[in-house]
């Protein structure tokens, strides 16, 4: 799978990449297969603040309309702006230049709960039977 | 597509394919137990000829249709060509389902693309859906459309005027009750208008919308411009109901306003009364909030071949996608009553439909002054008017009143004392471009004699 192994992974197939005390998220390779083309993008604004599990965002493709939910609670302090006008680069480098949000952790050791890349992996062949 | 029944034989070879003998087989899933052995208690069918006979009699139990009408407060009797009946008729109108197969229904689609075009132009306003049911369950929408759409700025509360119609007011209460979304009604203030300083104190606290009618319940056009500081001052978003458009042939549309959705009661354009149905709702808003609107959206594309064609767009907000996270309940529109007002708008034309308000504003001038004149009868609010108005019966109880002129085959308006207690002794007085002048000078003079006592 593409990606690193110094990503953590969320059920609902975010992904983070902890900078310092921020994590970057984006929906991963699976999120982006399943949902097909990206036509449309919905992120917060700088300064919004969530608690890990809300809501922060909704991707939307040509065939559905899925929440996209905050892996870490925190305050948001950048937002990927240009990516609402090139959605495609969330199918084409959902890892890279698909990158969406950047959260600054209100509690790192949130982090702990969630799964590494062996972990998520065994939950996506659990999640296929 | 026509729709045209299967034959016998269709039926037995259908029968074969699928491997049973008989239709009744194909229920054999339900338990023996809750089959119903009996023929259903309706009484024998009818030959058409019958049945035609039948029918003319219960028609011509309607009383009133030859009456002289002066009813209005939200459906309006108008003149509409037979043009519309004709081509609604059309069995690829009249029997089409939902546009879901672009390949089979571009004439559908197209017809929905140019009614919310017509619809955009007519509000001033970016984006329109395809029609909702009515302007009351359209105004439901728009009340929780703007606090979806201010997501974490969402105020959980709606203030409304009073003077929107009452009928609006209940169906945005019932949906609203169990949304967590607070409606706060401001009572009518002096001169039959929204009370501005009464709004501005509601909305002190913050609302997601606000709420008014233009012209409003009383026929009285409203000052947009004061609904808009309003709306802004709240935080929330500016709606406005438009019970009549026919007045947007004179009157600015509330778009011009900076109004961020707009519901009209699209009955006016060529849809007859129907003893209060179908209507159709015109629900129009910013392209901003477009992925926050109800409702279908036709939209225009390019196929493989370059060619321009339409199609159902926006449709993963819907019911069918995202369930409660939807848009709302409602994946459907009323096509063939948004089509009849499409027809009728076009047929109209701008200046047609200019033309058509003139003719409702003068001809309601004129019997507002006439009534004016008259003793036992006052014309108690100075505002603007379009095409009705209130009348205050002095000496007679509007009750009586009223029966009295239906005696007379006059229809004189709707009364306001259920909806406004303190409106006891007024109606609504209607008068659109329908009311001949022999009907009007009728009205005057049945008036004046029963207007004393």
């Amino acid at each position: 799978m593409k990606g690193s192994s110094e990503l953590k992974f969320t059920k609902e197939h975010e992904w983070v990449r902890v900078e310092g005390e921020s994590a970057v998220v984006g929906i991963t390779d699976h999120a982006q297969e399943a949902l097909g083309d990206v036509v449309y993008l919905e992120l917060p604004e700088i300064g919004d603040t969530f608690e890990k599990g809300d809501v922060f965002g909704v991707v939307e493709s040509v065939k559905t309309t899925s929440d996209l939910y905050a892996p870490v609670g925190g305050t948001v302090e950048a937002v990927h702006e240009t990516l609402v006008d090139n959605c495609s680069l969330v199918n084409e480098d959902c890892y890279g230049e698909g990158w969406m949000v950047r959260i600054k952790m209100a509690d790192p050791g949130e982090l702990g709960s969630l799964m590494d890349q062996e972990a998520y992996e065994k939950y996506l062949a659990e999640e296929a039977d | 597509m026509r729709f045209i029944p299967a034959t016998d034989a269709e039926i037995r070879e259908m029968l074969a394919t699928v491997g049973v003998e008989q239709v009744s087989d194909l229920f054999d899933v339900i338990p023996d137990q809750f089959r119903l052995r009996r023929p259903l208690s309706l009484p024998r069918a009818l030959s058409e000829w019958e049945l035609t006979r039948d029918m003319a009699g219960l028609a011509r139990r309607n009383e009133g249709v030859e009456y002289a009408s002066f009813l209005g407060a939200g459906a309006y009797r108008h003149v509409s060509s037979v043009v519309i009946d004709a081509l609604i008729a059309r069995s690829e109108f009249l029997t089409a389902y939902t546009p879901y197969q672009p390949e089979v229904s571009q004439g559908t689609l197209q017809a929905i693309f140019e009614f919310q075009g017509f619809v955009c132009e007519l509000l001033g306003m970016e984006v329109a859906n395809a029609s909702v049911y009515d302007a009351a369950s359209g105004l439901a929408e728009a009340c929780l459309m703007a606090d979806r759409a201010l997501r974490r700025k969402a105020r959980k509360r709606v203030v409304v005027s009073e003077t929107v119609h009452p009928e609006y007011r209940r169906v945005v209460s019932t949906y609203l009750e169990h949304s967590g979304i607070e409606v706060e009604v401001v009572p009518v203030g002096e001169g039959g208008v929204t009370d501005w300083e009464r709004l501005s104190a509601a909305v002190a606290r913050g609302a997601s919308g606000v709420v008014v009618q233009s012209p409003n319940y009383f026929g009285i056009v409203e000052d947009l411009r004061r609904a808009r500081e309003a709306a802004t001052e709240a935080g929330g978003l500016l709606i406005v109901a438009v019970a009549e458009p026919v007045s947007l042939g004179l009157l600015e549309p509330p778009g011009g306003f900076g109004a961020d959705i707009v519901v009209a009661e699209g009955q006016s354009f060529g849809i007859p009364l129907s003893f209060g149905g179908p209507y159709v709702g015109l629900f129009a808003t910013r392209d901003r909030y477009v992925r926050s609107m109800p409702g279908r959206v036709a939209g225009a594309t390019v196929d493989r071949a370059g060619e321009t064609g339409f199609v159902l767009t926006l449709a993963t907000r819907e019911q069918h996608i995202r369930r409660e996270k939807a848009t709302s309940n409602i994946c459907t529109n009323q096509a063939l009553c948004a089509l009849a007002a499409t027809i009728h708008l076009a047929l109209l034309g701008k200046r047609g439909l200019e033309q058509v308000a003139r003719q409702n504003l003068s001809q309601a001038t004129w019997m507002k002054r006439a009534v004016s004149r008259l003793e036992g009868f006052e014309v108690p609010f100075e505002g603007p008017t379009f095409n009705e108005f209130v009348v205050r019966s002095r000496e007679v109880p509007v009750a009586d009143l009223l029966e009295r002129l239906e005696a007379r085959r006059i229809l004189a308006g709707v009364p306001l004392g259920t909806d406004y207690p303190h409106l006891e002794d007024c109606w609504l007085l209607t008068v659109t471009e329908t009311a001949t002048r022999s009907d009007m000078e009728r009205l005057v003079s049945a008036l004046e004699e029963e207007g004393r006592k």
